[in-house]
């Protein structure tokens, strides 16, 4: 009963009392390696990667294109096995400006992690990569962008053969 | 449905801290001996304990939840652990709550544990491996990207402003500063205060954030015949509901959590809820961003979409308002050690609703809350409808 309970227990340790030695402590760093196989739908996106192409998958039930593929369609749950070329251009969904990172140590140059929608996709259907070439002040949720590829010889068949999305100049058609 | 009801009869917590000394051992059987002292049981009255603990990972240490079991009470006895996230503090104790609405067990200790200070140098690092192994994590994203880029489609597509959300954080913080186990409570903190704050991944800043923990919550479940002998002040648990969203979270709008109306729509339908907006007296709705709780009480049904500011806006949300939202301090206020957070929920509204919570207490004689906690890639809802 809260306010009949006087005395809540835990006792707060400061870093300093690790560093000064005022508590008893162990230290051990774990090690695990992993080889992860990219499965079946995304070894062949990885494999379009490769070859500078995004692939999704199309459920004809649900009249869906996916991105990335996968083998089955959550919505309807039949199998997906028809893989589609998408376009290498997108539209921000939404994005971050990142100052720090994962151990909230600052960096200098921020990062820009975006939602970035494929062309060619359903609509909604993104995924998460990286925006550059451009002033973050500049970017806003629904920027037009296009994949900045590596040189193909460099590709390797990992989402990071795209480096990163920048701004696309649309060419208007007369 | 022919299950049976289910009331929380006693409960008890740690002090959150950022560091505890005590192990998680030790602080899950703190917690479990104040709840067993609050109602005047002992550990041989419990006949089933369920265990939510975040993953193995924070604490390097394989079957933690076996490691944990001599402290939470659970030595001979059935005894079963829960993780689905940051949703397992309101899960653990729906799991409980079937173990004895099924007619299987007359009690059920819940224990909620975390210690998040042994991962060096930072717990976000244990976070890291949620992501896709190939899809994403060659990207080197950081746990802080998925909330900011949520944060960031929320208050876009409902033209939501900064220095609103901050009212979230300024309200929970300033309640926590009557929760005597809080880690955060801050009576004086401004609006300014959080827009001035350390800018981490725009639009997150330090202040929008709550701070990692230790701690430990434990509640004892009762059926109703067994809860009124222990007590003339049961708080039953009148629905509950939970629910798990795509994995692919680039697929989906961001800008609402479905799975959380899913969940709610389910406790609601069991609690005979139709109108929660009038129905329900006190919301702890899961915060550990300001603008998580402004998205949860949306997927609660407690606002319309991307109005849920508008009731710290105009009072509704404060302690002495209309409905009011984490009247405990919240994870923003009181701290997010995971699980026990989420229990830590379903402990304030056990004392609001007996008008035990102190300088905390809610005026009016509430009758019933809802407590709702979230998790996973952002896909997870639980929530539990308790009243009196
Ligand atoms: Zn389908």
């Amino acid at each position: 009963m809260s306010k009949q309970i006087k005395d809540f227990r835990g006792t707060p340790l400061r870093e300093s009392d690790f560093q000064e030695g005022k508590v008893l402590y162990v230290h051990d760093a774990l090690r695990g390696e992993y080889a992860w196989d990219t499965g079946i739908a995304i070894g062949h996106y990885l494999a379009g990667l490769k070859k500078g192409v995004i692939l999704g998958a199309r459920c004809d039930h649900c009249r869906k294109i996916v991105v990335p593929p996968r083998t089955v369609c959550e919505w309807c749950f039949r199998p997906l096995t028809e893989y589609v070329p998408l376009q290498d251009t997108g539209t921000v969904n939404t994005f971050s400006i990142c100052y720090v990172t994962w151990d909230v140590k600052r960096i200098e140059k921020p990062e820009i992690p975006a939602v970035i929608e494929i062309d060619g996709a359903s609509p909604g259907h993104g995924i998460l990569h990286k925006l550059g070439d451009v002033n973050p002040e500049e970017v806003t949720i629904g920027m037009r962008v296009q994949a900045v590829w590596k040189p193909a010889e460099e590709r390797e068949g990992a989402i990071t053969d795209i480096l990163y999305w920048r701004p696309l100049k649309e060419v208007k058609k007369r | 449905m022919g299950m049976r009801k289910v009331a929380v009869v006693g409960a008890g917590m740690t002090k959150f801290v950022r560091r505890a000394q005590e192990t998680g051992k030790e602080l899950s059987w703190e917690a479990v001996r104040m709840a067993l002292d609050s109602c005047e049981m002992t550990i041989d009255d419990i006949e089933a304990v369920c265990m939510g603990t975040a993953p193995d990972a924070f604490d390097g240490l394989h079957m933690k939840a076996e490691y944990l079991s001599d402290g939470a009470g659970a030595w001979l006895k059935p005894y079963m652990r829960s993780y689905v996230g940051g949703g397992t503090g309101i899960f653990a104790p729906i799991q409980g709550w079937y173990h004895v609405a099924s007619g299987l067990f007359d009690t059920c200790l819940v224990v909620c544990e975390e210690k998040m200070s042994s991962f060096y140098p930072h717990a976000q690092a244990a976070f890291l491996t949620i992501f896709d192994h190939t899809t994403e994590r060659a990207l080197k994203p950081n746990l802080l990207w998925i909330f900011a880029l949520e944060m960031n489609r929320y208050m876009h597509t409902y033209g939501v402003r900064k220095e609103d959300i901050a009212l979230v954080s300024v309200l929970h913080k300033r309640n926590a500063a009557d929760h005597p186990c809080a880690l955060l409570g801050e009576p004086d903190i401004t609006v300014e205060d959080v827009l001035n704050s350390e800018v981490l991944a725009w639009p997150v800043q330090r202040y929008d954030v709550s701070p990692v923990s230790d701690g430990a919550v434990a509640i004892v479940l009762a059926a109703e015949h067994v809860a009124r002998r222990i007590t003339d002040k049961p708080v039953w648990i009148e629905g509950v509901g939970w629910c798990l969203d795509t994995a692919y979270w680039t697929n989906r709008d961001l800008c609402y959590p479905r799975y959380v109306e899913v969940a709610a729509r389910m406790a609601y339908e069991m609690a005979g809820i139709t109108e929660p907006r009038k129905q329900i007296d006190i919301a702890e709705p899961y915060d550990p961003f300001d603008y998580k709780a402004l998205h949860h009480l949306e997927g609660l049904q407690l606002a319309d979409r991307g109005q849920a500011v508008q009731l710290y806006i105009d009072g509704t949300a404060a302690r002495t308002g209309n409905m009011p939202v984490c009247p405990s301090g919240g994870l923003l206020g009181v701290g997010n050690p995971i699980a026990a957070a989420g229990l830590m929920k379903i402990a304030e509204l056990f004392w609001q609703l007996r008008g035990e919570a102190g300088a905390r207490q809610v005026p009016g004689n509430p009758r019933r809350g809802v407590a709702q906690a979230w998790g996973d890639l952002m896909q997870v809802g639980t929530v539990v409808v308790m009243g009196r």
